[in-house]
């Protein structure tokens, strides 16, 4: 099951051209057969299972999945910032910063330089809960500062003003007075903006946002992600985006990876995804969003519960709460591997050719490529 | 900061008021006081005091007014510096107890710094290196420490130095020093005993101290800021130093609070079995003997001093936690 980006690359030789959530020469970073497992009183549990993805530089690649679906634990593995009894147990993560030769993360020790140097200066991540991601007993200004003089050769006073300025580009309003306040004399929102800060003060390329906006109100959640999008341009910051709502993936993304389980289901481009879903777990996804356009009385959810990773279904994970799974099909053998659509889109199911054909009245259908689903995998 | 402090200074009035009542009515507590204990005294050497020496005694400490007169008057004294007369001593109170408090605070005061220079790092080792062989090690001994009652220690400590350095180390002086008034060489005498009380009674706090540090610092460390400053690029032990621990000695900090009047009522036995000239084993004696003046007024500057521990705990404290100072 084991395969290189170049041997995807190989196998299909379209992915690099048209974009996509696979590996090409403009990617920033890539991500290879990655697998987290944790050691458990029930035993090995794998957390992440396979996973392959690469993020353009530039542009904002959204991973989506419900809880538990290893999608913070693949953000965390990129940092390397998995704590015991997690730990990564197999694949490459590289690291493609602009004018500098590639940096393969996996490979680095756990206390090198060069992983402290990463976190933080290259790769900077924001987290999901903004109350508490914070010190609350140190000002925001001392912990924006600290991570400026982590990364920079500046003066105090220098890293100060520098402080100033991005709190007010993340608007925050009066930040030569806020840099002084602890987190909890500030609002969510505002302790959040203080937290894409910190992220951002060192410009870093890449931007790990793990569920940046779901501990928030509704209205600060637009606010919060607008600030995003409009950062990520200025600053040309490639971001991944961890997400469950696939409403914020439609609005920010450029690409998406939808996990299940600890795999990777689907991914391609946002209009590959969300308007030509080819497996029955994003269709799924999508039919359980409320729309307007939907005025039927209830909104359809889907079947079941997703299953603990110690009872890990046989044969296709989603199989025990798909609507297209066959008996002796898709519960035997291991997971499905992951197929090529054409044109970047990828779909793990054995049967997405007849998925499509039944879910042919999903809004949209031209993006369907003439190869979809006949690129075997025989590995 | 400053209100906080004149505050908390305000509050202090109240607090030592109620403690002065209570350790008057503690006192009065039991049948017999002074005289009859004297009383009784003469009787068992073969001598007998008449009605009239009786009721002069009892006229001469007053105790024949009515408990508030008597509260009142002990607690005007002591305003003005006036501790009273302990009948067993014959002395004034404050010149009976004076040298005692410096020296029960010296050996206070130096067991809680012994307990912090092992408690802390001993406690951050533990929750940074959970389940390791370290930790296991330092959980055992910590039971041991907590297990073993103080008396015991002083005893096995003395009898240590004893066999293997052929040294008497009880008291807090040398014979020669004992009486001598203060000098260099008294000073220098006094660290020399000074080690024995304070490992007993730093040990066994040490103890108690290493389990809450570890406790609080695995609690924090598993906190979302934690992860915030390894991911921006931190030092592991920085970020435990600067984040974690910063916020984990905090339970440990409004710790001083207890353990002073701990240490200061904690040390009686381990003061007799040591032979301490501390303040333990002479409130033991006086409450044995029923010496109310000495008693009360022990329990009153013992209480007052707690009651100071408590209050240096909450400036601290506040110093540390914004969280505190704002609230």
């Amino acid at each position: 099951m084991n395969r290189t980006a170049d041997e995807i690359t190989a196998r299909n030789p379209d992915a690099a051209a048209s974009g996509g959530a696979r590996a090409d020469d403009d990617s920033v970073l890539t991500v290879e057969n990655l697998e987290v497992r944790f050691d458990t009183e029930e035993g090995e549990l794998s957390a992440v299972d396979d996973v392959s993805f690469a993020m353009r530089r530039g542009r904002i690649l959204a991973i989506v999945g419900e809880s538990g679906c290893g999608k913070s634990v693949t953000s965390y593995a990129i940092l390397r910032l998995i704590q015991k009894p997690g730990r990564i147990t197999g694949g490459t993560i590289t690291f493609r910063p602009r004018g500098r030769p590639p940096v393969a993360i996996t490979d680095l020790a756990e206390n090198a330089e060069a992983l402290r140097r990463l976190r933080g200066g290259d790769i900077s991540m924001i987290f999901q809960e903004p109350m508490t991601a914070l010190s609350p007993v140190h000002t925001v200004g001392n912990q924006i500062v600290e991570a400026i003089l982590l990364h920079q050769d500046v003066s105090q006073a220098d890293a100060r003003a520098r402080t100033v300025e991005m709190l007010g580009k993340v608007g925050i309003p009066a930040p030569e007075r806020r840099i002084d306040q602890y987190p909890f004399e500030m609002s969510g929102g505002m302790r959040q903006r203080v937290v894409i800060a910190m992220a951002l003060v060192c410009n870093p390329e890449i931007l790990i946002a793990d569920e940046p906006t779901t501990a928030l109100d509704v209205t600060i959640q637009a606010q919060v992600m607008g600030l995003m999008k409009s950062l990520q341009r200025d600053l040309d910051t490639s971001v991944l985006l961890i997400t469950h709502d696939l409403g914020v993936v439609a609005q920010l993304a450029d690409d998406v990876c939808v996990m299940y389980l600890g795999r990777i289901v689907e991914q391609g481009t946002v209009r590959q995804v969300i308007h030509t879903p080819r497996h029955p777990y994003t269709i799924a996804l999508l039919k359980s969003l409320p729309s307007l356009a939907l005025k039927k009385a209830r909104l359809p959810s889907i079947a079941g519960s997703v299953p603990a990773l110690s009872a890990r279904p046989p044969g296709c994970p989603f199989h025990p709460r798909c609507p297209h799974a066959r008996h002796g099909v898709c519960d035997v053998g291991n997971p499905p591997p992951s197929e090529h659509l054409g044109a970047g889109h990828y779909a793990a199911c054995l049967r997405v050719e007849e998925v499509a054909r039944s879910e042919g009245r999903m809004p949209d259908v031209e993006c369907r490529m003439p190869n979809a689903g006949t690129a075997k995998d025989n590995s | 900061m400053t209100r906080f402090i004149i505050w908390r200074l305000a509050l202090m009035i109240p607090t030592l008021l109620l403690i002065s009542i209570i350790s008057f009515v503690v006192i009065q507590l039991p049948p017999g006081d002074i005289v009859t204990s004297t009383l009784d005294e003469l009787l068992a050497d073969g001598m007998e005091a008449s009605e009239e020496q009786i009721a002069a005694l009892r006229a001469m400490y007053h105790l024949d007014a009515p408990m508030p007169v008597r509260y009142l008057r002990w607690l005007g004294g002591m305003l003005r510096g006036d501790f009273g007369y302990s009948v067993q001593h014959q002395q004034p109170v404050s010149e009976l107890i004076g040298e005692r408090i410096a020296l029960t605070v010296v050996v206070a005061l130096s067991s809680l710094l012994l307990t912090w220079a092992l408690a802390l790092p001993t406690g951050i080792l533990t929750a940074v290196k959970q389940y390791s062989p370290l930790d296991y090690a330092a959980t055992v001994l910590a039971m041991l420490g907590m297990a073993v009652p103080n008396f015991m220690l002083a005893l096995l400590v003395m009898w240590g130095a004893f066999t293997w350095f052929g040294v008497s180390i009880g008291g807090l002086f040398s014979p020669a020093y004992v009486d001598a008034p203060w000098s260099v060489a008294r000073v220098l005498d006094l660290l020399k005993h000074l080690w024995v009380p304070m490992v007993v009674l730093g040990v066994g706090g040490t103890a108690g101290m290493v389990r809450i540090m570890r406790a609080n610092l695995l609690d924090e460390l598993r906190k979302p800021y934690v992860t915030t400053a390894r991911a921006k690029g931190m030092r592991y032990w920085r970020v435990v130093l600067k984040y974690p621990v910063r916020i984990a000695v905090n339970p440990f900090i409004s710790g001083i609070g207890v353990v002073l009047p701990m240490l200061f009522s904690g040390d009686a036995i381990v003061g007799v079995v040591l032979g301490l000239p501390t303040t333990g084993p002479l409130l033991l004696d006086a409450l044995m003997n029923q010496d109310m003046y000495l008693a009360g007024s022990f329990i009153m500057i013992l209480s007052a001093l707690s009651v100071l521990g408590v209050l240096i705990s909450d400036v601290a404290l506040a110093m540390l936690d914004p969280r505190i100072r704002y609230d």
